[in-house]
Protein backbone atom coordinates (compact mmCIF):
# COMPACT_ATOMS: atom_id res chain seq x y z
CA UNK A 1 0.00 0.00 0.00
CA UNK A 2 1.04 3.47 -0.76
CA UNK A 3 4.40 5.05 -0.84
CA UNK A 4 6.31 2.16 0.80
CA UNK A 5 5.59 -0.31 -1.99
CA UNK A 6 6.16 2.13 -4.77
CA UNK A 7 9.50 3.37 -3.56
CA UNK A 8 10.74 0.19 -1.83
CA UNK A 9 14.01 0.64 -0.09
CA UNK A 10 15.21 3.59 -2.08
CA UNK A 11 15.08 5.81 0.98
CA UNK A 12 15.42 8.96 -1.07
CA UNK A 13 12.81 10.80 -3.09
CA UNK A 14 13.86 13.40 -5.58
CA UNK A 15 11.50 16.11 -6.65
CA UNK A 16 11.54 19.78 -7.35
CA UNK A 17 10.97 22.28 -4.60
CA UNK A 18 7.97 23.64 -6.51
CA UNK A 19 6.30 20.24 -6.52
CA UNK A 20 7.08 19.57 -2.87
CA UNK A 21 5.61 22.90 -1.82
CA UNK A 22 2.53 22.41 -3.99
CA UNK A 23 2.08 18.92 -2.55
CA UNK A 24 2.17 20.17 1.00
CA UNK A 25 -0.09 23.13 0.27
CA UNK A 26 -2.78 21.05 -1.38
CA UNK A 27 -2.78 18.30 1.23
CA UNK A 28 -3.34 20.46 4.26
CA UNK A 29 -5.27 23.51 3.14
CA UNK A 30 -7.15 24.82 6.13
CA UNK A 31 -10.35 26.69 5.38
CA UNK A 32 -11.60 29.60 7.45
CA UNK A 33 -14.57 28.57 9.58
CA UNK A 34 -16.85 31.23 8.25
CA UNK A 35 -20.43 30.77 7.10
CA UNK A 36 -22.80 33.42 5.85
CA UNK A 37 -26.10 31.86 4.81
CA UNK A 38 -27.68 28.77 3.27
CA UNK A 39 -24.47 27.65 1.56
CA UNK A 40 -22.78 27.44 4.95
CA UNK A 41 -25.07 24.55 5.85
CA UNK A 42 -24.04 22.69 2.72
CA UNK A 43 -20.43 23.55 3.53
CA UNK A 44 -20.96 21.94 6.93
CA UNK A 45 -22.47 18.92 5.19
CA UNK A 46 -19.37 18.68 3.06
CA UNK A 47 -17.29 18.68 6.23
CA UNK A 48 -19.45 16.13 8.02
CA UNK A 49 -19.57 12.37 7.89
CA UNK A 50 -21.33 11.78 4.59
CA UNK A 51 -19.03 13.76 2.31
CA UNK A 52 -16.02 14.04 4.58
CA UNK A 53 -13.68 16.70 3.25
CA UNK A 54 -10.94 15.38 5.51
CA UNK A 55 -10.15 13.06 2.60
CA UNK A 56 -8.58 16.13 1.05
CA UNK A 57 -6.78 17.29 4.15
CA UNK A 58 -9.45 19.85 4.99
CA UNK A 59 -11.07 18.52 8.15
CA UNK A 60 -9.60 21.30 10.19
CA UNK A 61 -11.53 24.54 9.83
CA UNK A 62 -9.88 27.38 11.61
CA UNK A 63 -12.08 30.05 13.17
CA UNK A 64 -9.12 32.42 13.18
CA UNK A 65 -8.17 33.98 9.85
CA UNK A 66 -4.55 34.03 11.00
CA UNK A 67 -4.37 30.26 10.75
CA UNK A 68 -6.26 29.64 7.54
CA UNK A 69 -5.26 29.37 3.91
CA UNK A 70 -8.60 29.30 2.19
CA UNK A 71 -11.70 31.44 2.51
CA UNK A 72 -14.92 29.82 1.37
CA UNK A 73 -17.45 32.61 0.96
CA UNK A 74 -20.57 30.55 1.61
CA UNK A 75 -23.66 32.64 1.10
CA UNK A 76 -24.94 36.07 0.21
CA UNK A 77 -22.71 38.98 1.17
CA UNK A 78 -24.68 41.98 2.34
CA UNK A 79 -23.40 45.53 2.10
CA UNK A 80 -22.95 45.55 5.86
CA UNK A 81 -20.91 42.35 5.80
CA UNK A 82 -18.65 43.27 2.88
CA UNK A 83 -16.13 45.38 4.83
CA UNK A 84 -15.95 42.69 7.51
CA UNK A 85 -15.27 40.10 4.85
CA UNK A 86 -12.51 42.22 3.39
CA UNK A 87 -10.92 42.66 6.81
CA UNK A 88 -11.00 38.91 7.37
CA UNK A 89 -9.34 38.41 4.02
CA UNK A 90 -6.67 40.95 4.84
CA UNK A 91 -5.96 39.17 8.11
CA UNK A 92 -5.23 35.86 6.41
CA UNK A 93 -1.54 35.16 5.85
CA UNK A 94 -0.15 34.66 2.34
CA UNK A 95 -0.54 32.49 0.34
CA UNK A 96 -4.34 32.60 0.46
CA UNK A 97 -7.15 31.58 -1.81
CA UNK A 98 -10.85 32.30 -2.07
CA UNK A 99 -13.67 30.06 -3.23
CA UNK A 100 -16.93 31.81 -3.97
CA UNK A 101 -19.55 29.24 -3.07
CA UNK A 102 -23.01 29.55 -4.55
CA UNK A 103 -24.80 31.91 -6.87
CA UNK A 104 -25.26 34.73 -4.36
CA UNK A 105 -21.57 34.99 -3.59
CA UNK A 106 -20.62 34.60 -7.24
CA UNK A 107 -23.02 37.06 -8.88
CA UNK A 108 -25.80 38.04 -6.50
CA UNK A 109 -27.94 35.07 -7.46
CA UNK A 110 -31.67 35.63 -7.10
CA UNK A 111 -31.10 38.73 -4.99
CA UNK A 112 -30.62 41.55 -7.43
CA UNK A 113 -31.35 44.33 -4.97
CA UNK A 114 -30.03 47.10 -2.79
CA UNK A 115 -28.80 44.92 0.05
CA UNK A 116 -26.65 42.24 -1.54
CA UNK A 117 -23.19 42.70 -3.05
CA UNK A 118 -23.52 41.52 -6.65
CA UNK A 119 -20.63 39.11 -6.57
CA UNK A 120 -18.03 38.86 -3.85
CA UNK A 121 -15.30 39.53 -6.43
CA UNK A 122 -16.15 43.21 -5.91
CA UNK A 123 -14.57 42.83 -2.48
CA UNK A 124 -11.94 40.07 -2.59
CA UNK A 125 -10.16 38.32 -5.49
CA UNK A 126 -11.83 34.98 -6.20
CA UNK A 127 -10.00 31.87 -7.46
CA UNK A 128 -12.85 29.43 -8.00
CA UNK A 129 -16.57 29.98 -8.44
CA UNK A 130 -18.97 27.21 -7.50
CA UNK A 131 -22.43 27.42 -9.05
CA UNK A 132 -25.66 26.28 -7.42
CA UNK A 133 -28.25 27.57 -5.01
CA UNK A 134 -27.00 26.13 -2.78
CA UNK A 135 -24.35 23.97 -4.47
CA UNK A 136 -24.36 20.33 -3.48
CA UNK A 137 -21.44 19.26 -1.28
CA UNK A 138 -20.10 17.37 -4.29
CA UNK A 139 -20.01 20.64 -6.21
CA UNK A 140 -18.05 22.29 -3.42
CA UNK A 141 -15.61 19.39 -3.34
CA UNK A 142 -15.22 19.73 -7.09
CA UNK A 143 -14.49 23.41 -6.57
CA UNK A 144 -11.86 22.58 -3.98
CA UNK A 145 -10.21 20.06 -6.30
CA UNK A 146 -10.23 22.64 -9.09
CA UNK A 147 -8.46 25.02 -6.74
CA UNK A 148 -5.90 22.30 -5.94
CA UNK A 149 -5.14 21.99 -9.63
CA UNK A 150 -4.58 25.70 -9.79
CA UNK A 151 -2.31 25.66 -6.74
CA UNK A 152 -0.29 22.76 -8.14
CA UNK A 153 0.34 24.82 -11.26
CA UNK A 154 1.89 27.75 -9.37
CA UNK A 155 5.42 28.46 -10.57
CA UNK A 156 7.83 30.19 -8.20
CA UNK A 157 9.14 32.31 -11.04
CA UNK A 158 5.68 33.78 -11.64
CA UNK A 159 5.12 34.58 -7.99
CA UNK A 160 8.45 36.39 -7.62
CA UNK A 161 7.70 38.79 -10.45
CA UNK B 1 -17.71 49.17 -0.58
CA UNK B 2 -18.29 51.21 2.61
CA UNK B 3 -15.42 51.31 5.07
CA UNK B 4 -15.61 49.96 8.57
CA UNK B 5 -16.56 52.78 10.90
CA UNK B 6 -14.33 53.24 13.87
CA UNK B 7 -16.48 53.54 16.99
CA UNK B 8 -15.35 55.05 20.26
CA UNK B 9 -16.75 54.32 23.68
CA UNK B 10 -18.59 57.65 23.57
CA UNK B 11 -20.68 56.42 20.65
CA UNK B 12 -21.80 53.46 22.72
CA UNK B 13 -22.75 55.51 25.78
CA UNK B 14 -26.46 54.80 25.50
CA UNK B 15 -25.91 51.05 25.30
CA UNK B 16 -23.43 50.24 28.04
CA UNK B 17 -23.14 51.03 31.73
CA UNK B 18 -21.26 53.91 33.37
CA UNK B 19 -18.40 51.61 34.30
CA UNK B 20 -17.55 50.91 30.69
CA UNK B 21 -17.11 54.62 29.96
CA UNK B 22 -14.71 54.94 32.87
CA UNK B 23 -12.82 51.88 31.71
CA UNK B 24 -13.60 49.66 34.69
CA UNK B 25 -15.30 47.06 32.55
CA UNK B 26 -14.20 45.81 29.18
CA UNK B 27 -16.08 46.03 25.90
CA UNK B 28 -15.58 43.03 23.69
CA UNK B 29 -16.87 42.21 20.24
CA UNK B 30 -18.11 38.70 19.61
CA UNK B 31 -18.69 38.12 15.94
CA UNK B 32 -19.77 38.69 13.21
CA UNK B 33 -17.27 35.97 12.35
CA UNK B 34 -17.36 33.70 15.36
CA UNK B 35 -17.92 29.94 15.32
CA UNK B 36 -20.56 29.94 18.04
CA UNK B 37 -22.78 32.74 16.76
CA UNK B 38 -24.30 30.40 14.14
CA UNK B 39 -23.86 32.79 11.29
CA UNK B 40 -23.11 36.47 11.23
CA UNK B 41 -24.49 37.72 14.51
CA UNK B 42 -22.42 40.33 16.30
CA UNK B 43 -22.65 40.69 20.04
CA UNK B 44 -21.16 43.59 21.89
CA UNK B 45 -20.29 42.33 25.35
CA UNK B 46 -19.54 44.37 28.40
CA UNK B 47 -17.41 42.20 30.63
CA UNK B 48 -16.36 42.39 34.23
CA UNK B 49 -13.62 39.80 34.16
CA UNK B 50 -15.36 36.69 32.91
CA UNK B 51 -18.89 37.84 33.73
CA UNK B 52 -21.19 39.37 31.15
CA UNK B 53 -22.75 42.60 32.41
CA UNK B 54 -24.38 43.71 29.19
CA UNK B 55 -24.93 41.96 25.92
CA UNK B 56 -26.05 44.01 22.94
CA UNK B 57 -26.86 42.13 19.75
CA UNK B 58 -26.07 43.84 16.47
CA UNK B 59 -27.95 42.32 13.58
CA UNK B 60 -28.26 43.08 9.89
CA UNK B 61 -25.08 41.46 8.62
CA UNK B 62 -27.20 39.17 6.49
CA UNK B 63 -29.88 41.64 5.48
CA UNK B 64 -30.93 40.46 2.07
CA UNK B 65 -33.95 42.57 1.23
CA UNK B 66 -36.08 39.49 0.72
CA UNK B 67 -39.36 41.24 1.53
CA UNK B 68 -38.67 43.99 -0.99
CA UNK B 69 -37.57 41.51 -3.61
CA UNK B 70 -40.74 39.49 -3.17
CA UNK B 71 -42.86 42.58 -3.78
CA UNK B 72 -41.28 42.93 -7.22
CA UNK B 73 -42.44 39.47 -8.32
CA UNK B 74 -45.78 37.89 -9.04
CA UNK B 75 -47.34 35.69 -6.36
CA UNK B 76 -46.01 32.47 -7.87
CA UNK B 77 -42.51 33.68 -8.57
CA UNK B 78 -42.06 35.36 -5.20
CA UNK B 79 -42.21 32.00 -3.49
CA UNK B 80 -38.68 31.15 -4.59
CA UNK B 81 -37.42 33.88 -2.27
CA UNK B 82 -39.20 32.45 0.75
CA UNK B 83 -36.96 29.35 0.76
CA UNK B 84 -33.91 31.45 1.37
CA UNK B 85 -35.40 33.24 4.33
CA UNK B 86 -35.03 30.68 7.07
CA UNK B 87 -32.75 28.30 5.28
CA UNK B 88 -33.08 25.57 7.88
CA UNK B 89 -36.81 25.38 7.26
CA UNK B 90 -37.45 25.98 3.54
CA UNK B 91 -40.54 23.76 3.39
CA UNK B 92 -42.10 25.53 6.36
CA UNK B 93 -41.55 28.91 4.72
CA UNK B 94 -43.15 27.67 1.51
CA UNK B 95 -46.05 26.35 3.54
CA UNK B 96 -46.59 29.64 5.36
CA UNK B 97 -46.43 31.64 2.15
CA UNK B 98 -48.56 29.27 0.08
CA UNK B 99 -51.23 29.16 2.75
CA UNK B 100 -51.30 32.95 2.92
CA UNK B 101 -51.79 33.19 -0.85
CA UNK B 102 -54.44 30.48 -0.70
CA UNK B 103 -56.31 32.42 1.97
CA UNK B 104 -56.04 35.60 -0.06
CA UNK B 105 -57.49 34.16 -3.26
CA UNK B 106 -59.60 31.52 -1.51
CA UNK B 107 -58.11 28.41 -2.99
CA UNK B 108 -58.86 24.91 -1.75
CA UNK B 109 -56.06 22.44 -1.34
CA UNK B 110 -56.70 18.72 -1.99
CA UNK B 111 -56.36 16.47 1.06
CA UNK B 112 -53.50 14.47 -0.43
CA UNK B 113 -51.50 17.64 -0.91
CA UNK B 114 -52.21 18.65 2.67
CA UNK B 115 -50.98 15.32 4.02
CA UNK B 116 -47.80 15.44 1.93
CA UNK B 117 -47.25 19.00 3.12
CA UNK B 118 -47.45 17.82 6.71
CA UNK B 119 -45.01 14.95 6.08
CA UNK B 120 -42.45 17.21 4.45
CA UNK B 121 -42.89 20.00 7.00
CA UNK B 122 -42.32 17.57 9.86
CA UNK B 123 -39.28 16.04 8.18
CA UNK B 124 -37.93 19.55 7.73
CA UNK B 125 -38.55 20.28 11.39
CA UNK B 126 -36.63 17.13 12.25
CA UNK B 127 -33.79 18.14 9.94
CA UNK B 128 -33.66 21.61 11.43
CA UNK B 129 -33.52 20.19 14.95
CA UNK B 130 -30.75 17.85 13.82
CA UNK B 131 -28.63 20.75 12.64
CA UNK B 132 -29.41 22.60 15.86
CA UNK B 133 -28.44 19.57 17.94
CA UNK B 134 -25.22 19.05 16.01
CA UNK B 135 -24.07 22.65 16.14
CA UNK B 136 -25.27 23.43 19.67
CA UNK B 137 -23.49 20.31 20.95
CA UNK B 138 -20.43 21.33 18.96
CA UNK B 139 -20.45 24.62 20.85
CA UNK B 140 -20.34 22.58 24.05
CA UNK B 141 -17.36 20.69 22.58
CA UNK B 142 -19.20 17.49 21.68
CA UNK B 143 -17.73 16.94 18.24
CA UNK B 144 -19.20 13.52 17.61
CA UNK B 145 -22.79 14.79 17.83
CA UNK B 146 -22.17 17.03 14.85
CA UNK B 147 -21.05 14.07 12.75
CA UNK B 148 -23.96 11.87 13.83
CA UNK B 149 -26.56 14.55 13.21
CA UNK B 150 -25.32 15.37 9.76
CA UNK B 151 -25.24 11.68 8.92
CA UNK B 152 -28.98 11.45 9.64
CA UNK B 153 -29.75 14.72 7.93
CA UNK B 154 -28.65 13.26 4.61
CA UNK B 155 -31.55 10.78 4.71
CA UNK B 156 -34.05 13.61 4.93
CA UNK B 157 -32.34 15.63 2.24
CA UNK B 158 -32.52 12.56 0.03
CA UNK B 159 -36.31 12.55 0.44
CA UNK B 160 -36.44 16.24 -0.45
CA UNK B 161 -34.35 15.56 -3.49
CA UNK B 162 -36.61 12.70 -4.53
CA UNK B 163 -39.63 14.97 -4.45
CA UNK B 164 -38.29 18.19 -5.84
CA UNK B 165 -34.86 17.60 -7.34
CA UNK B 166 -33.22 19.98 -4.85
CA UNK B 167 -31.70 19.18 -1.50
CA UNK B 168 -32.48 22.34 0.40
CA UNK B 169 -34.34 25.00 -1.55
CA UNK B 170 -37.19 22.84 -2.75
CA UNK B 171 -40.06 25.25 -3.56
CA UNK B 172 -42.08 22.05 -3.70
CA UNK B 173 -45.16 23.40 -1.94
CA UNK B 174 -46.93 25.83 -4.24
CA UNK B 175 -50.03 27.96 -3.79
CA UNK B 176 -52.90 25.58 -4.49
CA UNK B 177 -51.08 22.35 -3.68
CA UNK B 178 -47.75 20.88 -4.65
CA UNK B 179 -45.50 21.16 -7.66
CA UNK B 180 -46.32 17.56 -8.56
CA UNK B 181 -47.12 14.26 -6.87
CA UNK B 182 -44.45 12.45 -4.91
CA UNK B 183 -42.50 9.75 -6.77
CA UNK B 184 -43.13 6.04 -6.10
CA UNK B 185 -39.91 5.70 -4.09
CA UNK B 186 -41.15 8.30 -1.63
CA UNK B 187 -42.98 5.94 0.72
CA UNK B 188 -40.09 3.48 1.03
CA UNK B 189 -37.65 6.30 1.73
CA UNK B 190 -39.83 7.79 4.46
CA UNK B 191 -40.51 4.33 5.96
CA UNK B 192 -36.76 3.80 6.14
CA UNK B 193 -36.44 7.05 8.07
CA UNK B 194 -39.24 6.03 10.42
CA UNK B 195 -37.52 2.72 11.06
CA UNK B 196 -34.01 3.98 11.75
CA UNK B 197 -34.47 7.36 13.38
CA UNK B 198 -36.04 6.45 16.76
CA UNK B 199 -32.98 4.35 17.57
CA UNK B 200 -30.75 7.24 16.58
CA UNK B 201 -32.54 9.62 18.94
CA UNK B 202 -31.87 7.09 21.72
CA UNK B 203 -28.22 7.24 20.74
CA UNK B 204 -28.17 11.01 21.09
CA UNK B 205 -29.85 10.73 24.44
CA UNK B 206 -27.32 8.16 25.58
CA UNK B 207 -24.53 10.53 24.61
CA UNK B 208 -25.93 13.73 26.02
CA UNK B 209 -28.92 13.57 28.34
CA UNK B 210 -27.13 12.24 31.42
CA UNK B 211 -23.69 13.42 30.41
CA UNK B 212 -22.18 15.31 33.38
CA UNK B 213 -20.33 17.70 31.07
CA UNK B 214 -23.58 18.55 29.33
CA UNK B 215 -25.44 18.97 32.63
CA UNK B 216 -22.74 21.25 34.03
CA UNK B 217 -22.86 23.46 31.00
CA UNK B 218 -26.62 23.70 30.60
CA UNK B 219 -28.52 23.20 33.88
CA UNK B 220 -29.89 26.49 35.21
CA UNK B 221 -28.24 28.54 32.46
CA UNK B 222 -30.12 31.16 30.47
CA UNK B 223 -33.30 30.91 32.46
CA UNK B 224 -36.46 32.56 31.12
CA UNK B 225 -39.84 32.43 32.81
CA UNK B 226 -43.00 31.88 30.82
CA UNK B 227 -44.09 35.45 31.44
CA UNK B 228 -40.80 36.89 30.21
CA UNK B 229 -41.10 34.75 27.10
CA UNK B 230 -44.56 36.11 26.38
CA UNK B 231 -43.42 39.68 26.99
CA UNK B 232 -40.60 39.31 24.51
CA UNK B 233 -42.72 37.48 21.94
CA UNK B 234 -40.59 34.38 22.26
CA UNK B 235 -42.26 31.38 20.64
CA UNK B 236 -41.51 27.81 19.71
CA UNK B 237 -39.44 25.35 21.72
CA UNK B 238 -38.06 28.19 23.85
CA UNK B 239 -41.54 29.14 25.00
CA UNK B 240 -42.51 25.52 25.60
CA UNK B 241 -39.33 24.93 27.60
CA UNK B 242 -40.54 27.72 29.89
CA UNK B 243 -43.75 25.91 30.66
CA UNK B 244 -46.18 27.57 28.26
CA UNK B 245 -48.02 25.02 26.18
CA UNK B 246 -48.41 26.92 22.93
CA UNK B 247 -47.97 25.22 19.62
CA UNK B 248 -49.82 26.49 16.57
CA UNK B 249 -50.16 22.96 15.27
CA UNK B 250 -52.33 22.20 18.28
CA UNK B 251 -53.89 25.52 19.19
CA UNK B 252 -54.69 26.73 15.68
CA UNK B 253 -54.41 23.65 13.50
CA UNK B 254 -53.72 24.12 9.82
CA UNK B 255 -53.15 21.78 6.88
CA UNK B 256 -54.94 18.94 8.65
CA UNK B 257 -52.81 18.81 11.81
CA UNK B 258 -55.97 18.28 13.86
CA UNK B 259 -56.24 14.70 12.53
CA UNK B 260 -52.94 13.60 13.97
CA UNK B 261 -52.33 12.45 17.47
CA UNK B 262 -49.23 14.02 18.99
CA UNK B 263 -48.03 15.57 22.20
CA UNK B 264 -46.73 19.09 22.72
CA UNK B 265 -43.73 18.62 25.01
CA UNK B 266 -43.22 21.24 27.69
CA UNK B 267 -40.78 21.70 30.57
CA UNK B 268 -41.17 24.07 33.49
CA UNK B 269 -37.48 24.99 34.01
CA UNK B 270 -36.88 27.37 31.12
CA UNK B 271 -33.13 26.83 30.98
CA UNK B 272 -30.83 25.62 28.24
CA UNK B 273 -31.19 22.01 29.31
CA UNK B 274 -34.99 22.20 29.20
CA UNK B 275 -34.81 23.53 25.63
CA UNK B 276 -32.60 20.62 24.72
CA UNK B 277 -35.09 18.12 26.17
CA UNK B 278 -38.06 19.81 24.51
CA UNK B 279 -36.44 19.76 21.09
CA UNK B 280 -35.43 16.11 21.42
CA UNK B 281 -38.99 15.20 22.35
CA UNK B 282 -40.29 17.26 19.43
CA UNK B 283 -38.15 15.19 17.12
CA UNK B 284 -39.88 12.04 18.36
CA UNK B 285 -43.30 13.66 17.97
CA UNK B 286 -42.45 14.73 14.42
CA UNK B 287 -41.75 11.13 13.52
CA UNK B 288 -45.07 10.17 15.09
CA UNK B 289 -46.92 12.69 12.92
CA UNK B 290 -45.08 11.58 9.79
CA UNK B 291 -45.98 7.96 10.46
CA UNK B 292 -49.67 8.72 10.94
CA UNK B 293 -49.81 10.93 7.86
CA UNK B 294 -48.06 8.32 5.76
CA UNK B 295 -50.31 5.51 6.97
CA UNK B 296 -53.47 7.26 5.91
CA UNK B 297 -52.12 9.14 2.94
CA UNK B 298 -55.20 9.58 0.71
CA UNK B 299 -55.04 9.20 -3.05
CA UNK B 300 -56.19 11.89 -5.41
CA UNK B 301 -54.96 15.09 -7.02
CA UNK B 302 -52.24 17.17 -5.40
CA UNK B 303 -53.14 20.48 -6.99
CA UNK B 304 -56.27 22.53 -7.01
CA UNK B 305 -58.06 22.45 -10.37
CA UNK B 306 -58.86 26.15 -10.26
CA UNK B 307 -56.71 27.02 -13.25
CA UNK B 308 -57.21 30.74 -12.77
CA UNK B 309 -54.63 30.51 -9.98
CA UNK B 310 -52.86 27.19 -10.42
CA UNK B 311 -51.00 26.20 -13.59
CA UNK B 312 -52.70 23.30 -15.41
CA UNK B 313 -50.86 19.98 -15.63
CA UNK B 314 -48.26 19.70 -18.32
CA UNK B 315 -50.10 16.85 -20.05
CA UNK B 316 -53.15 19.01 -20.71
CA UNK B 317 -51.30 21.84 -22.38
CA UNK B 318 -50.83 19.89 -25.60
CA UNK B 319 -54.49 18.90 -25.94
CA UNK B 320 -56.51 21.70 -24.39
CA UNK B 321 -56.54 25.21 -25.79
CA UNK B 322 -57.89 26.55 -22.50
CA UNK B 323 -55.09 24.94 -20.54
CA UNK B 324 -52.57 26.52 -22.87
CA UNK B 325 -54.10 29.96 -22.37
CA UNK B 326 -54.19 29.52 -18.59
CA UNK B 327 -50.59 28.40 -18.57
CA UNK B 328 -49.49 31.34 -20.69
CA UNK B 329 -51.42 33.90 -18.67
CA UNK B 330 -50.23 32.55 -15.35
CA UNK B 331 -46.56 32.57 -16.21
CA UNK B 332 -46.52 35.88 -18.04
CA UNK B 333 -48.97 38.06 -16.08
CA UNK B 334 -49.66 36.07 -12.96
CA UNK B 335 -53.08 36.27 -11.35
CA UNK B 336 -54.78 39.26 -9.79
CA UNK B 337 -55.47 38.78 -6.12
CA UNK B 338 -58.44 40.54 -4.55
CA UNK B 339 -57.77 43.66 -2.51
CA UNK B 340 -57.16 43.00 1.14
CA UNK B 341 -54.66 41.81 3.67
CA UNK B 342 -53.98 38.44 5.22
CA UNK B 343 -51.90 37.18 8.11
CA UNK B 344 -51.08 33.51 8.23
CA UNK B 345 -48.86 31.78 10.75
CA UNK B 346 -47.41 28.30 10.95
CA UNK B 347 -45.27 26.60 13.57
CA UNK B 348 -41.72 26.60 12.28
CA UNK B 349 -38.97 24.69 14.14
CA UNK B 350 -38.14 27.97 15.86
CA UNK B 351 -41.62 29.25 16.63
CA UNK B 352 -44.40 31.22 15.04
CA UNK B 353 -43.56 31.99 11.44
CA UNK B 354 -46.06 34.45 10.07
CA UNK B 355 -46.63 36.00 6.67
CA UNK B 356 -48.47 39.26 6.29
CA UNK B 357 -49.66 39.87 2.74
CA UNK B 358 -51.19 43.12 1.57
CA UNK B 359 -52.76 43.11 -1.85
CA UNK B 360 -53.77 46.14 -3.91
CA UNK B 361 -55.64 44.01 -6.42
CA UNK B 362 -52.70 43.51 -8.77
CA UNK B 363 -50.65 40.45 -9.66
CA UNK B 364 -47.87 41.34 -7.24
CA UNK B 365 -48.08 41.64 -3.47
CA UNK B 366 -48.16 45.27 -2.41
CA UNK B 367 -46.41 44.50 0.83
CA UNK B 368 -45.05 41.32 2.35
CA UNK B 369 -43.90 41.17 5.91
CA UNK B 370 -42.46 38.11 7.58
CA UNK B 371 -42.89 37.66 11.29
CA UNK B 372 -39.85 35.50 11.83
CA UNK B 373 -39.41 33.60 15.10
CA UNK B 374 -35.62 33.95 15.34
CA UNK B 375 -35.88 37.73 15.37
CA UNK B 376 -38.22 37.75 18.35
CA UNK B 377 -36.38 34.97 20.14
CA UNK B 378 -33.08 36.79 19.76
CA UNK B 379 -34.49 39.81 21.58
CA UNK B 380 -34.42 37.88 24.82
CA UNK B 381 -30.66 37.42 24.73
CA UNK B 382 -29.72 40.60 26.67
CA UNK B 383 -31.96 39.39 29.47
CA UNK B 384 -30.61 35.85 29.50
CA UNK B 385 -26.99 36.89 29.17
CA UNK B 386 -26.98 39.20 32.18
CA UNK B 387 -24.60 37.89 34.82
CA UNK B 388 -23.54 34.69 33.08
CA UNK B 389 -20.02 33.67 32.13
CA UNK B 390 -18.80 34.04 28.57
CA UNK B 391 -18.69 30.28 28.14
CA UNK B 392 -22.33 30.06 29.23
CA UNK B 393 -23.28 32.71 26.70
CA UNK B 394 -22.12 30.30 24.00
CA UNK B 395 -24.50 27.67 25.36
CA UNK B 396 -27.32 30.23 25.47
CA UNK B 397 -26.86 31.32 21.86
CA UNK B 398 -26.88 27.67 20.87
CA UNK B 399 -30.11 27.06 22.76
CA UNK B 400 -32.01 29.89 21.04
CA UNK B 401 -31.42 28.15 17.70
CA UNK B 402 -31.24 31.36 15.71
CA UNK B 403 -30.92 31.33 11.97
CA UNK B 404 -29.50 34.62 10.82
CA UNK B 405 -31.32 34.47 7.51
CA UNK B 406 -34.47 34.41 9.59
CA UNK B 407 -33.40 37.31 11.81
CA UNK B 408 -32.15 39.69 9.15
CA UNK B 409 -34.30 38.71 6.17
Amino acid sequence: MGVEQKLGNMGVVTTTLEQAVAWSRTNAMWPLLFGLACCAIEMMSAQASHYDMSRFGMELMRPSPRQSDLMIVAGRVSRKMAPVLRRLYDQMPEPKWVISMGDCASCGGVFNNYAVVQGVDEVVPVDVYVAGCPPRPEALIHGVLTLYEKVRGIKFADVQK
Amino acid sequence: MPDIQEVTVDDLKHLVSEKAIQGETMLLNMGPQHPSTHGVLRLLLELDGETVINCIPDIGFLHTGIEKNMEAKTYQKAEVMSDRLDYMNPVGNNLAYSMAVEKLVELDVPVRAQAIRVILAELTRYQSHLVWLGTAALDLAAMSMFLYCFREREYILDVMELCSGQRMMTTYIRPGGLWRDVPVEFEAAVRNILKTFPKRIDEYEALLTRNPLMLDRTLGIGRLTGEECLNFGVTGPMLRASGVKWDLRKTRPYSGYEQYDFEVPTRPEGDVYARFLVRLEEMRQSLKIVEQALNKLPMGPVRSNNFKFVPPPRSEIGVSMEALIHHFKLWTDGFNAPKGSIYNAVESPRGELGVYLESDGGPKPYRIHWRTPSFDNLQSIPLMAKGVLVADLVAIIGSIDIVLGDVDR
